[in-house]
């Protein structure tokens, strides 16, 4: 017997996408093995690293403790939907590139979708707010230490963006 | 690392909601914010047949406060808890103890009402509902019953809701200004499970003195531990050999057990310091309050 599958339809990045699945189909395998966006890395599946990591409605979740048919109808962003318009570099991309923040970057994409969240609610934050942002993601290369230089340049970044 | 197959059902209404527990009995689950339940499933430590997803029912993510009390329903995120000045202003213990839950991530999606009703005995909101005696409202098909604080949390993820029920509310009555509040904890990371965590409460008499004092645990026992010092601390002012002895009371009352992350020995330790901690925090908090009040 085949197990029930489900429409369930979402924004991602923008675009209306949609698809049929069983119930128990978790928003990474839906956004990786569905929709082809492997952009989003599914590194511990139980919600401790944080490499899953994207936008629902604006804020940051873990897409593995998430199954896909809860979250029909939401609008969701990906790290691939980070990017400039013009295909350029989104300002967290563009840190972690000036500071070397990252090395295998496996668990990077997690952290540019916290991070960019974490600007939209924090312009401007200090260097213990930054630590903060980022605790609930695992970077086993770093040590950290350029993570959170990236998190302070990307505010900056972000803030010479918005000037005329 | 996948979750077993399983019916999903996600009714718009209160009655649709109590309907599709009833109809699975105890092959249901509710599925709020999922963030502990998830993982359960996906390690297969929980295999229910029919999860009843509640996050579409309106009604459920009313955050009421009034002046006499905050009633908080089973899909309010965490995050929206913490972050409600008018919630920090009636309960101050909610949002001190709110920033130790997991990570802001995590707290985007988690609900605080599900955290209690986990039962979670390294759950902070759980020592929150016992010290300061919450109210769970548990509704069935069959009737809506309620119960009180530390009643509610039975064993190690085990509370008094039965198959076929849900809780549909937590209710905190607002704290008078003469009581202050305070949650401490210990854990190898900020964001993990407490290997040790107080929850204290002083509220002040007459002339800035101690009145009561109490304090919950968790992470020491299968549930929430409350313990009255009353008996040491009232009458007093500031003095260190009174807050040292109710520590050293409160740590000789219990007997943790040990496990990979803490001994006995050491949890019983943190005990004594946190609970001295927590219960000094808590006095200045109280004197704090009285202060803003005046």
């Amino acid at each position: 017997m085949s197990e029930k599958h489900i429409d369930v339809s979402m924004t991602v990045n923008g675009f209306p996408r949609s698809g049929s699945v069983p119930a128990r189909r978790l928003l990474s395998d839906f956004l990786r093995h569905d929709l082809q966006l492997t952009g989003t890395h599914v590194g511990c599946e139980h919600g401790v690293c944080g490499a899953c990591t994207v936008l629902l409605n604006g804020k940051a979740v873990r897409s593995c403790l998430l199954f896909a048919v809860s979250v029909d109808g939401g609008e969701i962003v990906t790290v691939e939907g980070l990017a400039n318009q013009d295909g350029s570099l989104g300002p967290v991309q563009q840190a972690f590139h000036e500071c070397h923040g990252l090395q295998c970057g496996f668990c990077t994409p997690g952290f540019i979708t916290t991070i960019s969240a974490f600007l939209d609610e924090h312009p401007n934050p200090t260097e213990g707010q930054a630590r903060e942002a980022i605790a609930g993601n695992l970077c086993r290369c770093t040590g950290y230490q350029n993570i959170i230089k990236s998190v302070l340049r990307a505010a900056e970044i972000r803030n010479e963006m918005m000037q005329p | 690392m996948k979750p077993a197959p399983f019916e999903y059902v996600r009714p718009r209404t209160r009655a649709g909601v109590l309907a599709a527990l009833a109809a699975a009995g105890e092959d249901g689950k509710v599925l709020a914010g999922g963030q502990s339940l998830i993982p359960l499933l996906s390690m297969r430590l929980a295999s229910p047949k029919v999860l009843v997803d509640i996050n579409l029912v309106p009604d459920f993510s009313a955050l009421k406060i009034s002046p006499t009390h905050v009633e908080i329903g089973p899909t309010v995120r965490h995050q929206e808890l913490l972050t409600s000045e008018a919630v920090r202003k009636a309960v101050p213990l909610l949002a001190q103890a709110l920033s130790y839950v997991a990570h802001p991530v995590i707290r985007n999606r988690g609900t605080s009402v599900g955290s209690i009703a986990h039962a979670d005995p390294s759950g902070e909101l759980t020592a929150v509902l016992s010290l300061l005696d919450g109210v769970v409202t548990i509704e069935g098909q069959d009737g809506t019953r309620e119960v009180t604080g530390s009643d509610f949390f039975l064993g190690p993820l085990e509370s008094a809701i039965n198959s076929g029920e849900m809780a549909t509310r937590v209710t905190f009555g607002r704290l008078p200004t003469t009581m202050g509040t305070a949650c401490v904890e210990v854990s190898r990371r900020h964001g993990d499970y407490a290997l040790v965590g107080v929850c204290a409460a002083i509220v002040l008499g007459e002339d800035h003195q101690i009145d009561r004092a109490r304090i919950s645990l968790f992470s020491v026992g299968p549930t929430p531990i409350v313990i009255d010092v009353s008996g040491i601390l009232k009458g007093i002012r500031i003095d260190s050999k009174h807050w040292r002895e109710a520590a050293r009371f409160i740590a000789s009352s219990v007997d943790p057990d040990g496990d990979i992350h803490a001994t006995t020995a050491y949890r019983k330790n943190l005990v004594e310091v946190l609970s001295k901690r927590g219960l000094q925090c808590a006095y200045q908090n109280a004197l704090d309050r009285v202060a803003v009040k005046q």
